[in-house]
């Protein structure tokens, strides 16, 4: 899955996205300036600890935050369209039309009261309106595309009677009914078993692959990213700290915290389980350090990180770091980052 | 859903044939030998004896009971030891005056108190959502009585617009619902009775929104881009299920009648029956009006579990 680079503008466009939850007593402040950039057909991952914003970024694009009680601010177009200012009827015709999403739990990202064809028949009507009966016979067309047997049969399912995996191949039809240009995928296959869990991904990439969609996927496994992703971004309390092409990240990472995660991952875990922890406790939002936020568990700081936040630097043509350390991270090879070592 | 519209009839069986042993047995659960009223205090042993076999209380109770129930089947409860009327006229015409209220009560209460309880749900923590809180604690509770006396003493006493009690000239027998002069006797006895249904059912109306409203399926309506009213469509019917099973419950107080709110506006319903017959100890008319309120109650949560059961596949495979 290589490609993708150079080829017209970007469809999406991510500038400086800031997210605050402000609740009765305290103020959360989730996202801090995420800036990225995908072109049609690519594949972007998100990488990151469970709490570093990544849900949160996919929610952000699709304006899916409660409102009132988050308070966004920064840039996102898609194909030019500035994303975060539509409101009513556009933003319906965006959400399912122009971007979809895949939720990590199909069993309640699914109306239990309505079957799997209710959801896809009111979805179809409801972008592209026409006949009940043509609606049906496309949702039907969906489900074996994305290969449910029995689709016919299927599609009068409600959710708790199909099994993990086929729920998640209904919501992945939903997803794709109305054909979006864009897919957010968060931890799509994190809730399902193991074998499940591949078939699924093969399935995301092949149809992401046929109908071009440029796709967010949100994983905590770096495994599952090697699989799919052209680029990664890793995050680290509301920011992305570093971004590049898949290969080149895991193979050299320029961060302190990838390196982090991938030292981690390198012994062998279950593909269910979080990631195993890195020394020192995860970032408090409510209470971030003035300076660069993973310095309080970097075995590199030195006084100038506890100053500002790292500015981005690019140590390689498509690579992007928020490190004032990383020319020493990338030059210290995998087999001693496993170790912590880094002299 | 055949299959289990066919079990849960059945299930109902069993039920109801409890429910009347429990109401024979009143007869033997109630202070004092159910002889005792209908005999003289000087009556002989040899008297007591003839009028014992003359009811039938000298047979094994369980034959007493089927005898009972045979006639019971028939429509027979006896005749009412307080006005020697048949029983089954009695609770009839007691049913029917009650139902009356209830036919208006239940629609009022079960329709706004579901609309109140559903916007303060989708709207939580908002003003709406205070208003209807508090408004539904007071409806809850305020004493109806209280209520009843405050509402006869503005609108019959002060504004002189609608009567204070009964159930106007032509009475029990030839009340229409269709004439005006009758049917405002029954606006203030609806109301006062519709308060407390209106309280219950808004709360948990509310609290069955508002939790169906947070959960993650919620999110994914959204993310295909239905509108608004698309969402709460399918919330509404996700919260349904356990505002329906606690209109039941008020279905059944509405039918069973309001002891107090009967008394207070002399409605003579179901309730006011009961008051009578429990104070003048009259056995016949408590058996008759307690098996027909726990058969309608019976009734009534068999509809509800269908009803439950058509909006929630879940629960069909129970
Ligand atoms: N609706 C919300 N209200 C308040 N805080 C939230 C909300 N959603 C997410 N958060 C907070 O934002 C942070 C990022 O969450 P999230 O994006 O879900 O993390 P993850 O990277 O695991 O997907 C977490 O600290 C979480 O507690
Ligand atoms: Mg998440």
């Amino acid at each position: 899955m290589d490609g993708g680079q150079d080829r017209g503008p970007p469809l999406l466009e991510v500038a400086d996205l800031t997210v605050r939850f402000v609740g009765h007593e305290a103020r959360v402040q989730a996202l801090a300036g995420v800036s990225f950039s995908l072109r049609a057909g690519e594949v972007l991952c998100l990488l990151g600890e469970s709490g570093s914003g990544k849900s949160v970024t996919l929610r952000a694009l699709m304006q899916l935050l409660p409102p009132g009680r988050t308070e966004v601010a920064g840039q996102v177009r898609l194909a030019g369209q500035d994303v975060l200012a539509l409101r009513g009827r556009a933003l319906q015709a965006f959400r399912g039309g122009s971007v979809a999403m895949v939720f990590q739990e199909p069993m309640s990202a699914l109306d239990p009261v309505y079957t799997i064809g209710q959801h896809l028949i009111e979805a179809i009507r409801q972008h592209r309106g026409g006949s009940r009966a043509a609606a049906r016979a496309r949702a039907i067309g969906l489900l074996e595309l994305v290969k449910i047997p029995a689709a016919a049969r299927r599609i009068d399912a409600y959710p708790h009677e199909l099994s993990g995996g086929l729920r998640q191949r209904a919501m992945i039809a939903l997803a794709l009914s109305c054909t979006p240009r864009l897919l957010l995928a968060d931890e799509p296959t994190t809730a399902l078993d193991a074998t499940v869990q591949i078939q699924v991904l093969i399935l995301l990439r092949r149809l992401q692959q046929e109908f071009g969609m440029g796709t967010l996927f949100v994983t905590h496994d770096l495994a599952v990213a090697a699989e799919i992703a052209d680029r990664v971004a890793v995050m680290y309390a509301g920011r992305i700290v570093e971004e590049g092409p898949v290969a080149a990240v895991l193979r050299a990472p320029a961060h302190p915290y990838t390196a982090a995660l991938l030292a981690s991952t390198v012994h062998d875990q279950a593909p269910d389980q979080d990631i195993p922890t890195i020394p020192g406790s995860p970032p408090d939002l409510g209470a971030l350090p003035p300076g660069c936020s993973f310095a309080p568990r970097c075995a590199l700081v030195r006084d100038a990180c506890r100053i500002g936040p790292p500015p981005a630097t690019h140590p390689a043509p498509g690579r992007m770091v928020r490190c004032l350390r990383s020319a020493d991270v990338l030059a210290t090879p995998l087999a001693s980052l496993a170790t912590g070592d880094y002299r | 859903m055949l299959g289990f519209v066919i079990r849960r009839i059945l299930f109902a069986i069993p039920i109801a044939l409890g429910v009347s042993v429990v109401c024979f047995s009143l007869v033997y659960l109630a202070p004092g030998d159910p002889l005792q009223t209908v005999l003289p205090p000087d009556a002989t042993a040899e008297t007591i004896a003839i009028v014992r076999h003359a009811y039938g209380f000298d047979r094994p109770i369980p034959v007493q009971y089927l005898i009972w129930l045979w006639h019971v089947l028939q429509g027979d409860f006896g005749r009412s030891i307080a006005t020697r009327r048949l029983v089954s006229l009695e609770v009839s015409g007691a049913l029917a005056n009650t139902a009356m209220l209830a036919l208006f009560a239940a629609p009022l209460s079960f329709g706004l108190g579901a609309a109140m309880g559903a916007i303060a749900g989708w709207y939580p923590g908002r003003a709406i959502d205070r208003l209807v809180t508090g408004a539904a604690v007071i409806g809850v509770s305020l004493p109806n009585y209280w209520l009843g006396i405050v509402l006869v003493i503005l609108f019959a006493v002060e504004f002189m617009v609608l009567p204070a009690s009964g159930m106007g000239q032509s009475g029990s027998a030839a009340f229409s619902l269709w004439r005006w002069s009758d049917a405002r006797f029954l606006v203030l006895p609806v109301l006062t009775l519709a308060m407390i249904p209106i309280g219950i059912i808004a709360r948990s109306t509310r609290a069955a929104v508002a939790e169906v409203r947070g959960l993650d399926f919620v999110t994914t309506l959204r993310a295909i881009g239905l509108g608004e009213g698309a969402v709460l469509r399918h919330v509404l019917k996700n919260a349904a299920p356990p505002v329906l099973a606690v209109m039941g419950l008020q279905f059944g107080y509405l039918v069973g009648g309001s002891i107090l709110v009967e008394t207070v506006f002399t409605w003579p319903g179901s309730g006011f029956l009961l008051n009578k017959a429990i104070i003048n100890r009259d056995i016949p008319v408590l058996q008759g009006t307690i098996l027909a309120l726990s058969l309608i109650f019976v009734a009534t949560n068999l509809v509800v579990d269908l009803l439950q059961a058509a909006l929630d596949p879940r629960i069909r495979r129970r």
